[in-house]
């Protein structure tokens, strides 16, 4: 993930005299991070247009609403400003939930011919076996917790590290899964909200839960697991 | 809308009907296209209001007026299984009634005067409605309702998530948008406060908002 170092207006114009403050306390903004593949590879599962929205436009935002909010944030910490501090979660929990999900969402995806839609194998495909019968059923588990959720969310195949299984999970709007427990890891995240899917899709959400299997980059999954779970 | 009358007589055939807008569907162009209502109205909306038909089947809800039904099911916030449908079967409706070919502009007479005095100026309120529009995380709706507790009667701006409206918070709703991205997403994709700006500016209907306005105070009275 990609970020630089900035330290505020007002950090620097405290001077010479704070320079220690300045260095423990600069702040890390974020950075859009480069999708590894183009636009159209998705096609036909997913449009080149679709993409394009989603990451230069959608993910931008949420890159920017989150920068806004730290920088707020490390102001009104700075000035011991509590109530600024508590009412800035909602703002951070949204947008740095957006940056995190869908950091995650782009790697969960690649081009058919890059492995795209290729079904685990090791220990991910084993598990999958163990706690789901087979990767069909976990597929159309997955499918069917996100065409049911309302509204805007995502759907989730996470490790619980402390039980040491694979579980389902949806969470609403940008809440990242760690939200559903302090525990939980995400190996695979399914965007649900209409942005994901509306210019190609429309209203026919089970339709775009169906055709993205194709292009589910389960080796990625797969490496987050053996990293987790080892 | 199915008649009590006609619920009582069969029961098994109480439904609700899919109500068209106050307007044909390629009316609203090229501020709403009419690609956006064919989806918006001639399948969410239709879904929305199929799927109640079917989950109120022989239930204790079937015969009850979708404003019961509303709020009933949102079952004081442990929301029983119907409410999504019934909520935004509701919510759609009053959206459509909420706009009309060459709307926009400013309000007249009492609710002129009573946004005046809740809100400071019309400029404040819509500022303050289109912020509620624009800051609804995730999928939802902005309103203006008229709250009448025996102490206070005033306007007020919310914004509710998913399917949730004011009438289970028992204000009377006066106008509405709809900022699931699926209303706006066609003709301005991730630009919302550009729909926002569009819908204040050239689509809703003064008229509507005036006259519930009449009905709320009536009801309110009562």
């Amino acid at each position: 993930m990609a970020f630089r170092s900035l330290a505020t207006r007002k950090t620097l114009s405290l001077g010479l005299n704070s320079t220690r403050l300045t260095q423990s306390r600069a702040l890390q903004t974020f950075s859009l991070p480069d999708l590894p593949y183009d636009y159209g590879a998705l096609e036909p599962a997913i449009s080149g247009e679709i993409m394009q929205l989603h990451h230069q436009k959608h993910h931008q935002t949420y890159i920017t609403n989150y920068n806004k909010a730290l920088e707020q944030l490390h102001e009104a910490i700075q000035k011991g400003d509590s109530s600024t501090v508590v009412k800035l979660q909602t703002a951070i929990k949204f947008n740095g939930g957006g940056h995190i999900n869908h950091s995650i969402f782009w790697n969960n995806l690649a081009p058919i011919h890059e492995g795209g839609g290729e079904p685990p194998k090791g220990s991910l495909g084993w598990a999958i076996d163990t706690n789901f019968g087979s990767l069909e059923s976990l597929i159309q588990k997955i499918s069917a917790e996100g065409a049911s959720l309302q509204g805007s969310g995502w759907v989730w195949l996470g490790l619980d590290k402390e039980l040491k299984k694979l579980v389902i999970e949806t969470t609403a709007n940008q809440d990242p899964l760690v939200t559903k427990g302090p525990h939980l890891v995400p190996l695979l995240g399914i965007d649900v909200w209409e942005h994901a899917y509306y210019l190609q899709y429309k209203n026919v959400r089970p339709d775009y839960l169906k055709n993205i299997w194709k292009v589910i980059n389960w080796k990625y999954a797969s490496g987050v697991y053996e990293k987790e779970s080892a | 809308m199915a008649t009590s009358q006609n619920s009582a007589l069969l029961p098994s055939q109480a439904k609700f009907e899919l109500k068209p807008p106050p307007y044909p569907l390629n009316a609203l162009e090229p501020h709403m296209s009419q690609a956006t209502l064919e989806y918006h109205w001639g399948k969410h909306h239709k879904t929305y209001v199929e799927n109640l038909n079917k989950q109120i089947v022989g239930t204790e809800l079937e015969g009850l007026s979708l404003e019961d039904i509303v709020v009933v099911s949102y079952n004081k916030g442990d929301v029983l299984p119907s409410f999504n449908n019934a909520a935004q079967a509701w919510n759609h409706e009053f959206f459509w009634e909420s706009m009309k070919p060459g709307g926009g502009g400013k309000p007249s007479g009492e609710l002129l005067d009573l946004i005046e005095k809740d809100f400071g100026s019309f400029d404040q309120f819509v500022e303050e409605f289109k912020s509620a529009a624009a800051t609804q995380f995730g999928s939802g709706w902005a309103w203006l309702a008229y709250k009448a507790s025996e102490k206070d009667k005033k306007l007020e701006v919310i914004k509710s998530v998913n399917a949730v409206n004011p009438l289970v918070s028992d204000y009377f709703p006066l106008l509405t948008v709809d900022v699931w991205e699926h209303a706006y997403y066609l003709d301005f994709q991730n630009r919302r406060p550009d729909y926002i700006s569009t819908f204040m500016e050239k689509l809703v209907s003064w008229e509507a908002v005036s006259a519930r306005l009449e009905k709320a105070k009536v009801q309110a009275a009562k």
